[in-house]
């Protein structure tokens, strides 16, 4: 016989799981207490917030499970924001909550918070263990659930007596969920569809996502689009799923994406959409989107498709395994039918490119935001795993980094949540530690983790902190500046503490970059640092704004570009 | 916008209601009305849900219904040939003078008188939609005092089974 909580790090380890995040409390004693005694590693963030971010990070870097664990009441609440930013971008990960024995549950009891009522709407499912018998199995389904399908966040919510009682472990053999089966293949007869539409098609892009990185379709796509020809756009969460320096490759699209891809999918005759869902931020006013274009859209979510833009040929399934199968039947197709059409259309489209890449004034005398990104990029010769806070910092680390393989971007896309890149790097970090792992950051954002310096100093994760410092909110200012009369409300951060001294006071080694000649010199120090995290705070242009820009609710024509 | 009655049969597990209900209101779907009950396996729950869309927001319903883990199946009943009956009890102003009226019109509804005062009855009538809200509307003049309902269930016809698990 054994405890839940036994039970518990039982299942775990069945699941592979080596490392977790949490942080202790009250109804959470005796599962501690168990993991005193295990060999997983267990990972103490500084908030739980940092805990859940982190778990994810590892888990985009990774392609893993990402685990964690809150107590019940605020431990659980400060987690929310993270299951939700998992739900948003579809992150496979269980999070573990405590909560109060059974017979208390209801009475409002210390530290109670009905977690699976608070986290409903943002969780792939969730489970309270009610009994302890279950809790293998509820476990077993929970990663299954997960990491399958359209991947997300699962909650299970540990009753403080469910955790104490015993059972016998059994470790189930297969999962059993009768309303729950993910369909993997594609239907044939579509997949044939598609290709002959592509086939017939003059002016065709693909348009891929971020189920191409969670479903490691990579390979497949840059077979797919040699072999038939075809560009391929990205949305910003696909970043890396197709290598961002192949020739097919035309960029990213949607509000700061750059102006070749916007074009391309403004007036393509037939466009293949790939483990995407049509965000509002990708697509821009849906009138203006691909108006005659025939859509056809390969995800595991059927609820993605024609969900805000209306599809000819929907298949569901894996994007991996959907191509593959595509590909099984790829020679039966003419690839050549409207060659002088398609390399018209190309031409057309590195003629875009041309006109107007993703630019700033290099000739400036201050450091330039996009400047340290580039040198970054230069730096880690493409190679690194880039996370990043939101806002500009974000844009312009989308914009002057190429990925070239999945799991290499780890931003936060769907709910866009300031402090994400810290803790996520921290976690990134974590499961890959032969890779440099860098935050590219604001000045804003990352105070809001700032606790989690503690952590990595701790553990000694040598993540670099890229700081863009121009004292503001910056894309609040943008939008000021642009849309609301520069009438400046709350975004000037004035006081701002030394972050040089403040990364010292935790242990971690702090820089100061004024001038642009020392960035180069600075990034290259940082990477000689492999015990302990790095802030480099460069004071960058206070008033450079991302661009190009569609404004929120715009169509592509409506584009705003970098006065040259 | 069309009236939809779907079918949703679901595992009988934890806040299965809650799920569904929530699913919802947090997407700005409508429930007219929503109607749940064991099936003959105590495991599972069938659910009847009302509600009103174009094409386009129902086939989303149907789909985000079928994304739940806890849901079995969906099914839009409207689509098939099917039987759908709601229940109403009626509190109608019935004296000696009108109850010889209000009996002949429940009697032609074929509705149920199951309480009688000196002012008033009760009738119970189950009936599809339309019918029940023409029986509300003749009755209106003699006065409704209260009326309760229940939503919809639905069921289809001949031997195929609206609660089959597949």
């Amino acid at each position: 016989m054994m405890t839940g909580a036994q039970i518990l790090i039982e299942s775990l380890k069945k699941e592979g799981v080596d490392l977790i995040f949490g942080y202790p409390g009250g109804v959470l004693l005796g599962v501690y207490d168990t993991l005193y005694d295990s060999d997983i590693t267990h990972i103490l963030p500084r908030h739980e917030q940092g805990g859940v971010h982190a778990a994810e990070g590892y888990a985009r870097a990774t392609g893993k499970v990402g685990v964690c664990f809150g107590t019940s009441g605020p431990g659980a609440t400060n987690l929310v924001t993270g299951i939700a930013n998992a739900h948003m971008d579809s992150i496979p990960m269980v999070v573990f909550t405590g909560q109060v024995a059974t017979s208390l549950i209801g009475g409002d009891a210390f530290q109670e918070a009905d977690i699976i009522g608070i986290t409903r709407p943002i969780v792939k499912h969730s489970y309270m263990l009610t009994n302890v018998e279950e809790t293998a199995a509820v476990i077993k389904e929970a990663f299954h659930i997960a990491r399958t399908g359209r991947p997300g966040p699962v909650v299970i919510d540990l009753p403080k007596d469910v955790m104490a009682a015993k059972a016998k472990f059994e470790w189930p053999e297969k999962v059993n969920l009768t309303g729950y089966n993910p369909t993997v293949k594609g239907h044939l007869g579509q997949i044939k569809k598609m290709l002959r539409l592509l086939e017939g098609a003059k002016k065709p892009v693909i348009y891929m996502g971020g189920g191409v990185v969670l479903s490691e379709a990579n390979e497949e796509l840059v077979k797919f689009s040699e072999i038939t020809g075809v560009p391929v756009v990205s949305s910003f969460l696909g970043l890396g799923g197709f290598p961002g320096t192949h020739e097919n490759f035309v960029g990213w699209l949607g509000m700061h994406g750059n102006y070749a891809s916007n074009m391309a999918v403004s007036d393509p005759d037939f466009i293949l959409a790939i483990g995407t869902r049509f965000s509002d931020r990708s697509t821009g006013r849906l009138d203006g989107f691909a108006p005659n274009a025939k859509i056809a859209h390969i995800d595991v979510d059927p609820a993605s498709i024609s969900k805000n833009v209306q599809i000819e040929v929907p298949i569901v399934g894996d994007c991996k395994a959907v191509l593959k199968q595509a590909l099984g039947e790829i020679d039966k197709f003419n690839w050549d039918k409207n060659a002088s059409a398609r390399k018209e259309w190309r031409e057309q489209i590195k003629a875009w490119d041309k006109e107007h890449p993703f630019d700033y004034d290099r000739t400036a005398d201050i450091i330039k935001p996009q400047y340290v990104v580039e040198t970054i990029y230069k730096v880690t010769e493409g190679d690194a795993i880039i996370c990043t806070e939101v806002g500009q910092n974000q844009m312009w680390a989308g914009q002057f980094y190429k990925f070239n393989r999945p799991h290499q971007f780890i931003s936060s896309g769907g709910l866009g949540t300031m402090g994400y890149g810290f803790p996520a790097a921290i976690g990134a970090k974590l499961g890959c530690p032969d890779k440099e792992v860098f935050d590219i950051a604001g000045d804003g954002s990352i105070l809001m983790n700032i606790q989690e310096l503690t952590t990595a100093v701790q553990n000694k994760v040598a993540v670099k902190v890229a700081i863009l410092n121009n004292r503001y909110l910056g894309m609040i200012r943008q939008w000021q500046n642009m849309f609301f009369n520069d009438r400046f409300s709350h975004c000037d951060l004035e006081c701002q503490p030394d972050f040089v001294k403040l990364a010292e006071a935790f242990g971690a080694v702090g820089m100061r970059i004024d001038r642009k000649e020392d960035v180069e010199n600075a990034v290259r120090e940082s990477l000689k640092i492999k015990d302990r995290p790095v802030f480099m705070d460069f004071t960058v242009d206070r008033n450079e704004n991302v661009f190009p820009m569609i404004p929120a609710g715009a169509s592509v024509s409506e584009m705003l570009l970098m006065k040259k | 916008m069309m009236r939809h009655t779907i079918s949703v049969l679901v595992e009988n597990k934890f806040g299965v209601l809650s799920r569904i209900s929530g699913l919802f209101s947090g997407r700005g779907y409508n429930i007219e009305s929503l109607s749940v009950n064991r099936t003959t396996d105590e495991g599972v729950s069938i659910m009847t849900i009302v509600t009103i869309g174009d094409d386009r927001v129902v086939e989303q319903i149907i789909k985000q219904l079928r994304k739940l883990v806890n849901v079995i199946r969906v099914r839009n009943v409207s689509e098939m040939d099917h039987i759908e009956r709601e229940m109403i009890l009626v509190k109608v102003h019935a004296t000696q003078r009108t109850r010889p009226d209000v009996f002949n019109i429940v009697s032609t509804f074929r509705g149920k008188t199951v309480d009688i005062t000196n002012e008033s009855v009760v009738i119970e009538l189950t009936g599809a939609n339309d019918k029940i809200l023409a029986f509300l509307n003749v009755m209106e003049p003699y006065g409704i005092i209260e009326v309760v309902r229940t939503g919809a269930i639905a069921i289809g016809r001949g031997s195929k089974m609206t609660s089959e698990m597949k």
